[in-house]
């Protein structure tokens, strides 16, 4: 063969084994839905840079995503003091971050002295300054680090899930990583890669050195439908978040492909505006304080239908803070508000409310209306807020479905308090309730309903508040969870929020992915990812 | 077919719309607001002409209401963009000097200002328990009050064509009045003119509108207008499994050819 045309073959043949490598080459291809802003473990603050962190950090100790328990990681076993503010650890030895420098307790100190430096601005540090004062690290042995904060923390073990060890002696600094993976390459806007980390301690039940994948390209992808038309063609082998109409499509074409982790952590909920410093008429202000006026409200949508028809079934009808899949904090013993309007008719009469000719009117004559506000661009939420709106029709409530651009809506969530009524979601990433004290404090700038308040303006607010505080302090988790389910009823008797749904995690992943077992915790698909290995299906689920 | 035909078939096909938009509360089955629940993204079929959206409405009821918004308030919003146009860009034309340059920079700022930036300061203005009928008006006014800069340079170059035209500066020599040249011999020969940019702007914002309410702005819920069902086709594969979700799509472009096709005949005959 003249020489052109071999190069030519030899071209051909190149291109061709691309795809196949894809297929079977051990390079795992899902996207980012945004722009990492940094690959510095201690100061990631968006989900891009989360997921990379994951990907890459070694911690102390993991959230095991499955069982929702906490596992030995980089140390092999913890202690803490019974005062709740010192912490030893018990290192793995012979340990080597990706580019050969051992790890050690002096990396532990280390990497918790950049955590609590206040110059250093660390998001995940933020967690672990419980008082005035600085952590203490101290290193006995090169396998033992003891750690005494100013003050007790709750659940302080947890919060050792987000701390990614850094080595106090690589020169690649915060590029040396103990996790499965590192960072090889990135080309802003566009990918990150990364190789697997030769060092990585972890190995399988056979002795095998984990993570089985050679890599891992993070494709930059905000668009969520071209990513989805990606992984259509195969160029993509996982897409972490679908929401239910994607979903719905997806497995009607292929079921294969589809994975339900189960109801999820956040919520989508409605609530009143309760600030007295909101512009709104005073009767509207003394309807939205009414305790009998918020439960009819519950009481009168249908939750069911929101799930069926907005979510395809996909979600699961919530009626408190916490999701049913948070195993640990959930309050089983919350009753279910049913759907029932005749109920909430009853509840506004006994208020002072009446129905004159399909029209609700207080004790002063006045017609019941309100404008409900949510983010325009989320078509979940306006369906949900039409959907409410005619279930609100039915005991006389006109309710008027207003969509504003996300900064309008925050400026008057936040500073005029111009509006009435609200539908936006709660972002759950953590499990521990500590995670919404900002939330349920008075005093916190997220108490939405009536935020950064002076004083508690209710007695179960003033209640919520006490108990909150009594919880991040109990000495023990059942104690704490005990406090944490009195908040729960009180925000069920009172529904300050009104919660409507739990959304499914809805995953889509390639046959060709084996070991997936979706959670519905971030990294959801990923959790496992050292044990993932890529290659054809049938075999690989025989394995695993 | 021939020119003359084919406008009196696209001028025909535009008031059996007006007419079933107009009518809409006799001609539709159902309430436009009223929710299915049962039967969300049905197929179409003898109880529902063109199916419903994911909420279970009556497609067929929410299209002619919405044709009633679009349609009615479209042309309503176009005369006050051309009537704005035609008195500035005219007054620009006519006088010239500092009042046509004061006109014409005003006009290119305006059309420098991003419209849609506009309208969300605008829209995020107006008090939030607006009945969605008023805001459907609001949305329209908007439109036609910053509509004009456009059609006002194209009056603006027209008018100063005429401007120097031998029988106006023969009406100005024989002593004609200000007022009786500009109603007699100015505006009877600017009318293509406008007409040509009135025809012209009433597509443009029915397609504004459409743009907007795909931005969660414009037209509120319940309320429908051809630009809310438009945001049906905001995802590609859900059109693909239910192709009637397209029937707003030729609706809109049915209207917006016809008009086009109608525009030569106002300029011929004018």
């Amino acid at each position: 063969m003249p020489s052109p045309l071999k190069n030519l073959a030899l071209t051909i043949l190149l291109a061709l084994a691309v795809p196949v490598r894809a297929q079977t080459g051990g390079e795992l291809h899902f996207c980012l839905h945004g722009e990492p802003k940094t690959f510095n473990p201690i100061l990631v603050d968006d989900e891009a840079s989360e997921n990379v962190r994951y990907l890459t950090g070694g911690v102390l100790i993991r959230l095991n995503r499955q069982t929702q328990a906490l596992e030995p990681a980089l140390s092999t076993s913890w202690k803490i003091s019974r005062d709740r503010r010192t912490i030893t650890f018990h290192l793995r030895k012979g340990i080597h971050f990706s580019d050969g420098t051992p790890f050690s307790s002096e990396d532990v100190a280390h990497t918790m002295r950049l955590l609590m430096d206040p110059e250093t601005h660390s998001p995940t540090g933020d967690a672990f300054r419980s008082g005035e004062g600085t952590a203490q690290v101290q290193t006995p042995a090169s396998d033992v680090a003891v750690i005494t904060f100013p003050a007790p923390i709750a659940g302080l073990e947890r919060l050792f899930d987000q701390v990614a060890v850094l080595s106090a002696h690589s020169p690649k600094k915060e590029m040396a990583v103990l996790g499965p993976f590192y960072v090889a390459d990135y080309k802003a806007g566009s990918y990150v890669l990364l190789q697997k980390n030769p060092n990585y301690w972890r190995h399988d039940a056979q002795g095998h050195a984990l993570p089985y994948i050679d890599s891992v390209r993070l494709d930059i992808q905000r668009n969520r439908d071209i990513e989805l038309l990606r992984f259509r063609r195969g160029e993509l082998q996982l897409i972490n978040r679908l929401d239910a109409e994607q979903f719905e499509r997806l497995q009607r074409e292929n079921p294969a492909v589809t994975r339900n982790a189960g109801t999820g952590l956040d919520a989508e909920e409605l609530w009143f505006n309760q600030s007295p410093a909101a512009p709104l008429p005073a009767s509207k202000k003394s309807w939205f304080g009414m305790t009998e006026f918020r439960k009819a409200i519950s009481m009168a949508i249908n939750r069911e239908d929101l799930c069926r028809v907005v979510y395809a079934g996909y979600a699961k009808p919530a009626y408190g803070p916490v999701s049913p899949s948070n195993h640990f904090w959930f309050n089983a013993h919350l009753e279910d508000p049913k759907y029932d309007p005749q109920g909430a008719l009853r509840l506004l009469a006994q208020a002072g409310f009446r129905l004159d000719n399909d029209t609700l009117k207080d004790r002063a004559g006045n017609r019941v209306e309100f404008t409900v506000v949510t983010n325009s661009g989320n078509a979940a939420r306006e369906k949900i807020a039409t959907m409410i709106q005619q279930d609100l029709s039915q005991v006389g409530i006109k309710v008027n479905v207003v969509t504003l651009d996300f900064p309008s809506l925050i400026e008057r969530m936040t500073r005029t308090f111009d509006y009435e009524a609200c539908i936006l979601g709660l972002v759950n990433t953590d499990l521990d309730p500590n995670g919404q004290m900002n939330v349920w404090l008075s005093s916190g700038e997220n108490h939405q309903w009536n935020p950064s308040q002076k004083s508690p303006a209710t007695a179960w607010e003033a209640e919520i508040d006490k108990v909150m505080r009594e919880q991040a302090t109990a000495p023990t988790e059942k104690e704490r969870k005990a406090k944490f389910d009195r908040v729960q009823q009180i925000a069920a008797e009172q529904q300050p929020f009104i919660y409507l749904i739990n959304k499914d995690v809805l995953l889509a992943v390639s046959p060709s992915v084996g070991g997936v077992a979706p959670v519905v915790l971030e990294p959801w698909g990923l959790w496992n990812v050292d044990t993932l290995r890529l290659g054809p299906a049938p075999e690989l689920g025989a394995q695993e | 077919m021939n020119t003359p035909k084919l406008r009196v078939i696209c001028a025909s096909v535009l008031c059996a719309i007006f007419v079933v938009g107009l009518f809409a509360g006799t001609v539709s089955p159902y309430p436009y607001a009223k929710q299915f629940r049962e039967r969300p993204n049905a197929a179409p079929s003898s109880t529902h002409l063109l199916g419903t959206d994911s909420l279970g409405r009556d497609l067929f009821a929410r299209l002619i209401y919405g044709t009633r918004v679009s349609l009615l308030l479209a042309p309503a919003a176009a005369l006050l963009a051309t009537l704005l146009a035609g008195i500035f860009g005219g007054l620009a034309g006519l006088v010239g000097g500092w009042c046509e340059k004061f006109i014409l920079a005003a006009t290119d700022l305006s059309m420098a200002i991003p419209l849609l930036f506009v309208l969300l300061a605008l829209r995020a203005l107006l008090p939030l328990d607006i009945s969605p009928v008023l805001s459907v008006i609001a949305t329209f006014a908007l439109l036609g009050l910053l509509g004009w800069p456009s059609s006002l340079r194209v009056v603006w170059a027209a008018t100063k064509n005429l401007r120097n035209c031998d029988f106006l500066l023969l009406a100005r020599a024989t002593g004609c009045g200000r007022w009786r040249m500009i109603v007699r011999h100015l505006l009877p020969n600017l009318r293509p003119v406008l007409f040509a940019q009135f025809w012209i702007s009433i597509p443009v914002f029915v397609l504004t509108e459409a743009t907007l309410s795909m931005l969660g702005l414009g037209v509120i819920e319940p309320l429908p207008s051809w630009g809310n069902l438009l945001r049906g086709l905001e995802d590609i594969s859900a059109v693909t499994a239910n192709p009637w979700r397209l029937t707003p799509l030729f609706l809109l472009a049915l209207v917006v050819i016809c008009f086009q096709l109608i525009l030569p005949a106002q300029e011929e005959t004018a």
